[in-house]
């Protein structure tokens, strides 16, 4: 929410449906296809004009292809080869899917079960789920047929039970991470029993995990069907499947053998179609995979060729950009963010970037070092001038190069910026070895002496801890020390304070404060905060839907704010010492509000 | 003399603690340590604390998520025990809780009807046409467009997603609402317009809040009396205006200090 009020029901973004998403992707599509062309085939077999498949002919066994009469020629006992293969096909596919079903209705039940209910339950069902993994899936599925008898339904028991386990585990996992989401508590304190929200508030969140699980097995289901068939265990003859023609055609492999490729192309094209198919079904379900996680952002955001190149307008300041505009690309258009936006930043000054969420703040200035995910990030216009050189003509190198070096970031959440497996010491390490070619020892007293800097108390014991030992006001201290580990002229701190407590800010501020002035360094200092605007900037630059609306001297620009968003930007944040002034003071600012529904 | 709204004493929640299988004591971390308080009908008591002082805990066992390790619990006059024992419908009815994150405290695949019905069908029990009237006036209370009901969570900005979270508090009918740094994750005007709607359902429904924040000026805007909590226990309470004038103990002091302030000479 960008503007002041929260006027106009947000429009429904127009999504690429989940259909459109699959035939995108044009294996999946093949398979489709392909699965479509055998289902049709299996559906119409009852009245295809084929002979009888168990009818038995001797005199003409074992005759080729394409013999007349008999398209796919004829097996040892001179039945059709052709009818067989799509009765048997129509046999194998249903107990194939049938097992699928079963498997994903017990297993997802168990899975939902165990991590529904966690503690001992889940440690019980879950010990019973390990043990029948741990038998070899063959050996088990012949025990149950040896149990049972050999017979076409038992072979389909046989391999659902081999499969419960496959749903258990991935159901079980995904349920665990919604069991403790706030909405289930939330649905908990609306009145609903334990089945309740199972049934209908976890359930169809983890729909999406049952059904890509069970379109990445059903091919195998399919394929253990003709295993536990071709070795007689299933289909009992004279009846037809994949697996049993394979093994009757297996003696006459050398003699004749169309006999046993015939089912077995069969088998290979059923399972292969339907595996292209469940990767598809996987790509679009998968939130993950939707979100663009596998496109590959490119090292330097994309910058347009056309694009405009205004002169540097302030001379000497560390930092300056001018006229910069950035969007993002969805189809065909191009989303705006960054808007003509024109700021400077001196040495030794420090420049607060402010504005609510979505103003365009982060991407200008992750627009500064080229480090907007590209695709689908695009700088259009503009240039960002480090020194007197712009940035964005730089070779890429050389752009990457200057990252860390002239300008260093900090960034909000330090617990996802600093690896949770390497001790603090070694990332800043790495921060120096990255840009200074000096030995390892030396990179070591350096590193310790910048987490002495930054007020780590000692810090040659601290710096071997992990992360997570820290904490967060610690953590931040440990960015802000890789941050100026190489000297950089230009330090960008992405609402370094905002996930700290008050007493924690206000220490990283004054650090944060002490050091640029003691080095001399430009600081761009994004927020949303107008107190810590107040407590650290020179000057303050007031950012609303990716354009500027304001800037000038902090202390002015607080007291005396010009333009109107300003104002009521100001009067919007409570101060110590308003009590319930406030209230009635912003409820000037919203008249209306009554009939306006917001 | 009217009964408190909350009433506690002496309550605690311990996590952890215990001997494992092979007589090892396990780590015990103890949250919430023998706090008491009253909260009075019609009142708004803050909590205010740093990240990790307890103050989320606390407010999970006065609407029944957490069960406390040791001291009693009376909302609006009865037994927290009780309650529970009665099924979550009877803690419902008494007490609501507003969470932190509104995007997250409502399903993704639900639509905002069926968020809204829930509490209507299990803990009022109304009819179909009785629940549709409803849910308008929620609606209409925390000031949303109807053609809300038709949509999904993901749609809403957060300021937005936080008047619904509101409309199912109330949806409950209860006069108790918990509300959980309901505005800390969103944008000053909105928090603005989100503190003046709670404000004025105060008033409309006769309700009374705990508000759990650690922002000292959204506190000091909406409550009447304050509690400060440090590592789990109560260190200061006083009426707001007081609190924040002349602080008393040293870390409401150092916290005070503390608090960004805009400078305008």
């Amino acid at each position: 929410m960008s503007a002041l009020a929260e006027t106009s029901a947000p429009k429904a973004p127009r999504r690429i449906t989940s259909w459109r998403l699959l035939l995108n992707n044009r294996l999946a599509t093949a398979g489709l296809v392909l699965l479509g062309l055998v289902a049709l085939m299996i559906v119409l077999v009852p009245i295809l004009p084929l002979p009888d498949p168990d009818a038995t002919a001797p005199a003409d066994r074992l005759k080729p292809l394409l013999t007349a009469g008999h398209l796919l020629g004829t097996d040892q006992l001179g039945r059709d080869i052709l009818s067989r293969l799509l009765w048997g096909t129509r046999v194998s596919v249903a107990v194939g899917f049938a097992a699928t079903l079963i498997a994903a209705f017990v297993g997802s039940a168990i899975g939902i079960m165990a991590g529904y209910a966690g503690g001992r339950t889940d440690n019980a069902m879950m010990r019973g789920i390990d043990m029948l993994m741990a038998f070899p899936y063959i050996l088990l599925a012949l025990a149950i047929v040896a149990a049972l008898g050999p017979g076409l339904m038992n072979a389909l028991y046989a391999i659902a039970v081999v499969n419960i386990p496959f749903f258990a585990r991935n159901v079980r996992g995904v349920t665990l991470g919604y069991v403790h989401r706030e909405f289930v508590d939330a649905a908990r304190l609306s009145g609903k029993g334990n089945l309740s929200i199972v049934l209908t508030e976890i359930l169809p969140n983890v729909l999406p995990v049952i059904v890509i699980t069970m379109s990445t097995t059903a091919g195998w289901m399919i394929l253990e069907t003709a295993g536990l068939s071709f070795l007689g265990l299933g289909a009992q003859p004279p009846q037809a499947d994949l697996g049993s023609m394979l093994g009757e055609g297996r003696a006459q492999l050398f003699t004749a053998p169309h006999v046993s490729i015939v089912p077995g192309v069969m088998i290979f094209l059923i399972v292969i179609s339907l595996n292209l198919l469940g990767d598809g079904i996987r790509d679009v379900l998968d939130p993950r995979l939707r979100s663009g996680a596998l496109a590959r952002p490119g090292p330097v955001t994309e910058v347009a060729s056309g694009r405009a190149v205004p002169a540097n307008a302030a001379a000497g300041a560390a930092l300056s950009i001018v006229g910069l505009e950035t969007g993002f690309r969805r189809g065909s258009e191009i989303v705006p963010a960054v808007r003509g936006v024109s700021l400077h930043v001196k040495p030794g000054e420090c420049l607060g970037l402010i504005g609510e969420s979505g103003s365009g703040k982060s991407v200008t200035a992750l627009s500064i070092m080229g480090l907007v995910a590209s695709p689908p990030g695009l700088i259009r216009n503009g240039a960002v001038y480090l020194g007197n050189e712009d940035v964005l003509a730089m070779p890429e190198t050389r752009l990457i190069a200057n990252r860390g070096s002239r300008v260093a970031y900090v960034f909000q959440d330090p617990l996802t910026t600093l690896h949770p497996m390497y001790p603090v010491g070694r990332q800043v390490e790495e921060a120096i070895a990255a840009h200074q070619s000096i030995s390892a020892a030396a990179c070591r007293e350096r590193a310790v002496g910048l987490l002495n800097k930054v007020g780590i108390p000692e810090a040659r014991e601290r710096a071997k801890h992990y992360p997570h030992q820290l904490s967060g006001g610690q953590r931040q201290r440990v960015g802000i020390a890789m941050a100026l580990a190489n000297d950089p002229e230009v330090i960008i701190a992405d609402e370094p304070t905002t996930a700290l407590d008050v007493t924690v800010q206000a220490r990283i501020l004054e650090l944060l404060r002490d050091l640029q002035r003691e080095r001399g360094m430009a600081l761009l200092f994004i927020t949303h905060d107008f107190g810590v605007v107040s407590e650290i900037c020179d000057r303050v630059a007031v950012m609303k839907d990716g354009e500027i609306v304001e800037t000038g001297e902090t202390r002015e620009v607080l007291a005396n704010p010009q333009h109107a968003y300003t104002k009521r930007l100001i009067a919007c944040v409570p101060e110590l010492g308003m009590g319930e002034h406030f209230l009635k003071g912003v409820a000037g600012l919203f008249p209306g509000r009554k009939e306006q529904p917001s | 003399m009217t009964v408190s709204a909350i009433q506690i004493r002496d309550l605690s929640k311990t996590f952890g603690g215990g001997r494992s299988l092979f007589g090892k004591t396990r780590h015990e971390v103890r949250a919430v340590k023998s706090v008491s308080l009253d909260v009075e009908r019609g009142e708004t008591l803050a909590v205010v604390g740093e990240s990790g002082s307890g103050k989320s805990t606390l407010a999970r066992m006065l609407v029944g998520l957490e069960t406390p390790t040791a001291g009693s619990l009376l909302i609006g006059g009865k037994e927290a025990g009780a309650l529970r024992r009665d099924g979550p419908r009877a803690f419902g009815k008494m007490i609501q809780y507003v969470f932190q994150d509104p995007v997250a405290s409502l399903n993704p695949r639900k639509t905002i009807r069926d968020i809204l019905e829930t509490p209507l069908k299990f803990l009022c029990c109304y009819e179909t046409a009785r629940r549709r009237e409803r849910m308008r006036e929620l609606l209409d209370a925390v000031q949303m467009p109807e053609d809300t009901l038709a949509r999904y969570p993901h749609e809403f900005s957060g300021g937005q997603a936080q008047r619904i979270a509101i409309a199912r508090a109330l949806a409950a009918e209860a006069e108790i609402i918990v509300l959980d740094e309901p505005v800390s994750a969103l944008d000053v005007s909105v928090q603005a317009q989100v503190l003046l709607l709670l404000r004025d359902l105060k008033t409309r429904f006769g309700l009374t809040y705990l508000f759990i924040s650690h922002d000292l000026a959204v506190v000091e805007a909406i409550s009447d009396r304050v509690a400060v909590m440090y590592f789990g226990e109560v260190v200061e309470m006083a009426p707001a205006a007081r609190l924040f004038a002349n602080p008393g103990h040293a870390y409401t002091q150092r916290l005070v200090a503390s608090a960004p302030r805009i400078r305008r000479e």
